[in-house]
């Protein structure tokens, strides 16, 4: 299964990231997103109330945490995509409160999405395409003289071919997207949210759905952009994939985050063991909580 | 006996009328919003309406040329758009069709109300708004000329000559538009507008420059529309909108040319079925009143536009591949 695929050489993992103890909400070395008294309720129910949490730099981050933990919500949040009810965040020491999503875009926070938004009806290239801002040719009055943007347009269609063909989609750029496979279309948003050359990446569940043949490449790929200098944070289930790729593992429950440090000693924390076993001891085990249990054991194995 | 001929070439003149541009020009408007934007407004016929008065009435009332009232039009469907599109964008799709429904019977109901009789002749409407345009009519022949089927007066040719003029401009603006990265963003939005913004688009503002483009699109049509007849409030009715959707979906609704091949299958059908019906009923083949034909021929256009959206679903013109992915 996919949770079998490792990266095909062993990752450089980043270390010495943080400042004193690896508590819930320790200071980063350099730290790239700053997140502070982040509050989201949905009436009664407090989604995400996030106290203070620092992204490392230039590293690989997972945020993990059982169904209903608020972590794509919290995504949600930073990207502006969603409206806290209080709290303040900065990206690279800009204030992100009340920045529309597309702004923050703009400033090099690129996500991707749970459920992948492929543009079904729009060729893989220009798929692509879309993704590079600062085009000439998006103004409704420059878009009618092609000479002020096709020079610029083939620049961005190199570029793009090139993405493709790192992520081994380039026979497919004139295809429409609908015509790809559930684990392509996660490469091909992967490979998109790229060509805005971002400086931090964040990837809801790049594992969801795919097929395991997949997972290899997109693993690589994943460790790719951290060798290019990008940062990574990224929202798994998959508990071997948190393992071999992430640097830094932050622990969310209940919209908390309860724990942090790194993916091998995160793990002892009795919070985090908590937050996947013990919140329903009383309770009969449901099939998600079967999942959390597999998921713990998978962790625990891995420290023999 | 009934005359085929007769009823052919009335059919064939319908091909080339002011009003089959004016369907066409108000379809390729719906095809920037509902076709490349995903946009579903049901307000085409509100647009229409402000083209049609503000031209008639900026000339009617205030005297304006015919430039100015041109312009006239095209400014109140731009401020249309705007106070359609401020609070209704962020909505969902179908919440923004219920609102341009509304607002384009708002519209109508305005037209029609007594009032402001003086200005908008109530319920009987407005005519005599057309010197200004045949006084800039370099065609000058007396009775009817042409070839075919086709004779009409130096001021029926002006009026087919200008309108087919903007619609053929207004495919090659659209065309052009399209394959530029504007059109990407824009189809993009249609696809999923939250990719988009994800990519750092103000996917709000493409759309209510979609909106305004298309609606100024609908309003040009609506001034096309008025120039074969007077400008009568019953025009406008929502059955407008869904007869310029019935063309566009005959034509392919992410297409240039659509809008027009849909426009001319559409009345040429339309005109083929009065006159046959019309005939039929005269020489008795049909056991119905006249009136009652006047009314089958929307029915058996009706099941014509059927048999085509059944057995060719994209449209004539659209692409049969886009079919393969729609669930």
């Amino acid at each position: 299964m996919s949770s079998n695929a490792t990266p095909s050489s062993k990752p450089v993992k980043s270390v010495d990231l943080h400042v004193g103890d690896a508590a819930p909400g320790c200071k980063k070395n350099d730290p790239i997103l700053i997140a502070d008294g982040v509050r989201r309720t949905f009436g009664g129910l407090t989604a995400v109330d996030v106290d203070h949490v620092e992204i490392p730099r230039g590293a690989i981050t997972a945020l993990i945490g059982p169904n209903g933990a608020g972590k794509t919500t919290f995504f949600n949040l930073l990207t502006g995509f969603d409206k806290p009810d209080a709290g303040s965040w900065t990206f690279d020491g800009t204030s992100l409160a009340h920045v529309p999503a597309y702004r923050v875009a703009r400033m090099g926070l690129i996500r991707t999405f749970q459920l992948t938004k492929s543009l079904a009806l729009l060729s893989v290239m220009d798929n692509m395409k879309l993704g590079a801002t600062g085009q000439t040719g998006e103004n409704m009055f420059r878009a009618l003289l092609p000479v002020l943007w096709r020079k610029q347009d083939q620049e961005i269609e190199a570029r793009a071919v090139e993405l493709l063909t790192r992520f081994k989609l380039d026979a497919k750029r004139n295809d429409y997207a609908a015509s790809l496979s559930g684990g392509q279309r996660k490469l091909l948003e992967m490979a998109r949210a790229l060509m805005s050359e971002p400086t931090l990446v964040m990837l809801d569940e790049p594992m969801a759905g795919v097929n395991p043949a997949l997972t290899q490449s997109l693993l690589d790929h994943i460790l790719g952009l951290k060798e290019q200098g990008m940062t990574v944070l990224f929202v798994e289930h998959d508990m071997h994939m948190v393992r071999h790729i992430a640097d830094w593992v932050i622990v969310m429950a209940e919209g908390r985050v309860v724990a942090e440090g790194d993916p091998h000693t995160v793990m002892q924390n009795p919070a985090v063991i908590d937050a996947y076993l013990g919140q329903h001891h009383d309770s009969d085990l449901g099939s998600s909580d079967a999942d959390n249990v597999e998921a713990m054991k998978e962790l625990l194995d891995d420290d023999k | 006996m009934i005359d085929w001929g007769q009823v052919f070439s009335n059919a064939a003149v319908e091909l080339i009328s002011p009003t089959t541009a004016a369907y066409a020009l108000a379809a390729l408007g719906l095809a920037i919003h509902f076709g490349y934007t995903g946009l579903l407004n049901f307000g085409q016929a509100g647009f229409m309406a402000l083209g049609a008065y503000g031209y008639a009435i900026s000339i009617l009332t205030f005297g304006f040329p015919v430039w100015g009232a041109v312009l006239v039009g095209i400014g109140a469907s731009v401020i249309f758009a705007l106070i359609l599109g401020v609070p209704t964008l962020r909505l969902r799709a179908d919440y923004l069709a219920i609102v341009t429904i509304a607002a384009a019977e708002i519209v109508r109901l305005l037209f029609t109300t007594n009032t402001f009789v003086a200005v908008t002749g109530s319920a009987n409407g407005l005519s005599e708004y057309k010197d200004g345009f045949r006084a800039l009519n370099p065609l000058h022949f007396e009775g009817t000329a042409g070839f075919g089927p086709w004779q009409h007066s130096a001021d029926d040719w002006w009026v087919i000559i200008v309108s087919w003029t903007v619609v053929a401009l207004a495919c090659l603006f659209t065309w052009s538009l399209m394959r530029s990265p504007w059109g990407r963003v824009l189809k993009g939005i249609r696809e999923d507008e939250d990719a988009v913004r994800a990519l750092g688009k103000n996917v709000y503002s493409y759309k209510m420059q979609s909106l305004i483009l298309g609606g100024v699109f609908g309003t040009l049509a609506g001034m096309i529309f008025i120039m074969p007849r007077a400008v009568i409030p019953a025009h406008y009715a929502t059955s407008l909108t869904f007869f310029i959707y019935a063309i566009l979906l005959l034509g392919g609704a992410a297409t240039i040319l659509g809008p027009v091949v849909g426009s001319m299958l559409f009345w040429v059908l339309l005109s083929f079925f009065s006159g046959f019906v019309a005939r039929a009923v005269e020489v008795g083949w049909l056991p119905i009143s006249q009136v009652q034909g006047g009314q089958l021929r929307f029915i058996l256009v009706g099941v014509a536009i059927m048999l085509i959206v059944i057995f060719r679903p994209q449209g004539l013109l659209g692409n049969k591949k886009e079919l393969a992915f729609v669930k």
